[in-house]
């Protein structure tokens, strides 16, 4: 790479794609960026589509958290060489109280000797209060899901880029977002620093493709790639989380943090290109609508792909918004059998299962898996393991139940526990455990009914 | 269509890396799953690109919806994105209501990208790999 094209490209790191990843893997993405010297961001995406929801119940039990519970442990070693270098962080780890998790991040600032840092945090994207969803179209994927649902906790409108780069012109240093489009995570600090304007849709588009290559982290790094022998990655334990380098007329090159594992190959671009996409010529984002059918991908260097050909369309009239509801319980039960004839036993056992469901009169709905045989290929009816010959080394009987009543899903689940002394010969290791379930359903609702605050404070007014 | 497409042509590979075999979708091919609500969607790319063709004849949408009609799947549409030789299929109401419904392990059907690759496709022999 010429040091004149260096300079013209804004790097964009991602430090984690979900809540739950390596909290180890932002350290050398900053490094990277930092001795790349160019302008760059950081950002993080950690809200699934339930994430928020189980934010907000842990808001109830406690109001100052509901934010990404990793945050500080995400955060503290970066925060401080972040905000040396000029490097603004963006995540959507506010969850379901952005003003706290800025809180906590003013709290980090003060500690790193940062009480003058710059965090702003956005509002507005929890609608639960003011935006009745009863009025609006759900969303067609959904369709066809049960409408049976409980009691609301949350509804979140997928905000787009603007409230960031809003905050981003105003100096932030940190910006914290509960629910927005995880692609306008990466597109907001690129609108910020190359002036695109709302109707530069290509532009947008290679923002906003930049940002779904990124956001699920290592997935486009040799992360959920490696098949031993035919798809093979270097040293998975490390794997470098992904850096995007983008110019300002769109162009992207996709690569990783320097010195460590993982690979960056048209394969793994590729296959990060359609992950969750439906129709590609018409993959809707709140700031662009992107079609991906002329999309190329070109191998340019070690672990660096170049994608091109990336056209943009004009932003949905409508934003997504997803709704959670309680959604009764969900009981599981394991137990293993083993060695000679533990085919036959397994099946019996999930034979005397069944019976007990009707022998309690639970009110549940259940399904039995035979894992080592059948179970995440299979049907709720356990087709497949139903027709399975053969003589495994070992099988582990599952037992699902989901049901309104706790109780009885509860019980439910125990009855594998019951076949310690009850059950087959041989079985042993038996887990149980009930929990409360959320149910999803997204609707369309128009932009002007979703009221977007942008808020801006220092470290040390944020005590 | 019905003829598989050759890279080279004329190039001179030999009669035994042209002849047909069938194997696993897997020594030829790679895939991913992801989800939205009870709709999955699967990725699917041949290593050798060459073989786009060959793959579009005999991995139909009928097919894929054959593969998954005993979870429950009422439509299956296939996307073709030449320019990355790549097929995306997107399986209507096969995730037992999706991860916040499914009393499957794998409520999310990630895994479902390696049922696809289980099927079995005629492939001449030079485009398989090994293990």
């Amino acid at each position: 790479m010429t040091a004149q094209k260096a300079s013209s490209v804004f790097r964009i790191g991602n430090g984690a794609g979900f809540s739950g990843d390596r909290v180890d893997a932002p350290i050398p993405v900053v490094k990277t960026l930092i001795e790349s010297g160019g302008p760059s961001a950081m950002f993080f995406e950690v809200l699934g589509e339930r994430t928020v929801a189980l934010a907000q119940l842990e808001k109830r039990r406690n109001p100052k958290r509901g934010y990404e519970p990793m945050l500080e442990r995400l955060l503290e070693p970066i925060l401080s060489p972040c905000a040396r270098h000029g490097i603004p962080i963006i995540g959507n780890f506010g969850a379901a109280n952005p003003a706290g998790a800025a809180r906590v991040i003013a709290a980090l600032a003060r500690k790193h000797g940062l009480p003058a840092l710059k965090i702003a945090w956005v509002e507005g994207d929890d609608i639960q209060q003011s935006v009745d969803l009863s009025q609006h179209q759900v969303y067609e994927a959904d369709a066809s899901l049960d409408a049976d649902f409980g009691p609301l906790v949350s509804a979140n409108a997928y905000l787009d880029s603007e409230p960031m780069v809003r905050a981003l012109s105003e100096g932030a240093q940190v910006v914290i977002t509960g629910r927005t489009g995880d692609p306008s995570l990466a597109l907001a600090p690129l609108i910020h620093h190359f002036g695109w304007t709302r109707h530069d849709y290509d532009k947008l588009a290679a923002g906003a493709l930049t940002g779904h290559l990124l956001e699920c982290g290592a997935q486009v790094t040799g992360g959920y790639f490696y098949d031993p022998g035919f798809k093979d990655v270097p040293d998975p334990a490390n794997i470098g989380f992904p850096i995007a380098e983008v110019d300002e007329h769109g162009g992207i090159v996709i690569t990783k943090a320097a010195n460590t594992g993982g690979i960056v190959n048209r394969l793994t671009v590729k296959e990060q290109l359609l992950y969750e996409i439906h129709d590609p010529s018409n993959y809707i984002t709140p700031d662009v609508t992107i079609d991906l059918t002329g999309v190329t991908v070109q191998q340019i260097g070690d672990n660096r792909v170049q994608v091109s050909g990336v056209r943009g369309g004009p932003a949905p009239v409508r934003l997504k918004v997803t709704a959670c509801h309680e959604g009764g319980y969900l009981g599981e039960g394991e137990v293993t059998v083993a060695g000679p004839n533990c085919l036959a036993r397994a099946k019996m056992a999930a034979e005397v299962l069944g019976q007990r469901m009707k022998i309690r009169g639970l009110d549940v709905r259940t399904r039995i898996d035979l894992i080592g045989v059948a179970s995440v290929h299979d049907s709720d009816a356990g087709t497949l393991w139903h027709a399975a010959r053969g003589e495994p080394a070992e099988v582990r009987v599952r037992l699902a139940a989901a049901g309104a009543r706790e109780d009885d899903v509860d019980q439910a689940a125990r009855e594998v526990l019951a076949l310690l002394c009850c059950g087959p010969a041989g079985n042993g290791g038996a887990r149980w455990r009930t929990t409360a379930r959320i149910r999803t359903q997204s609707y369309l609702v128009p932009r002007d009914a979703v009221a977007v605050k942008v808020h801006l404070a220092n470290a040390s007014e944020l005590a | 269509m019905n003829t598989p497409h050759s890279s080279g042509g004329h190039k001179a590979a030999s009669h035994g890396a042209d002849a047909l075999v069938e194997v696993p979708l897997h020594a030829v091919a790679h895939a991913r799953a992801g989800d939205k609500g009870n709709r999955l969607n699967v990725s699917l790319f041949p290593y050798d690109e060459s073989l786009y063709d060959t793959l579009a004849d005999q991995v139909t949408a009928k097919r894929v919806h054959q593969l998954f009609a005993h979870r429950g799947a009422t439509e299956v549409r296939r996307y073709e994105v030449r320019s990355l030789a790549g097929f995306n299929f997107v399986i209507d109401d096969v995730l037992e209501g999706g991860v916040n419904g499914s009393l499957n392990l794998d409520g999310h059907g990630k895994t479902n990208s390696f049922l696809l690759l289980s099927i079995t496709v005629k492939v001449p022999r030079r485009v398989v790999r090994g293990g």
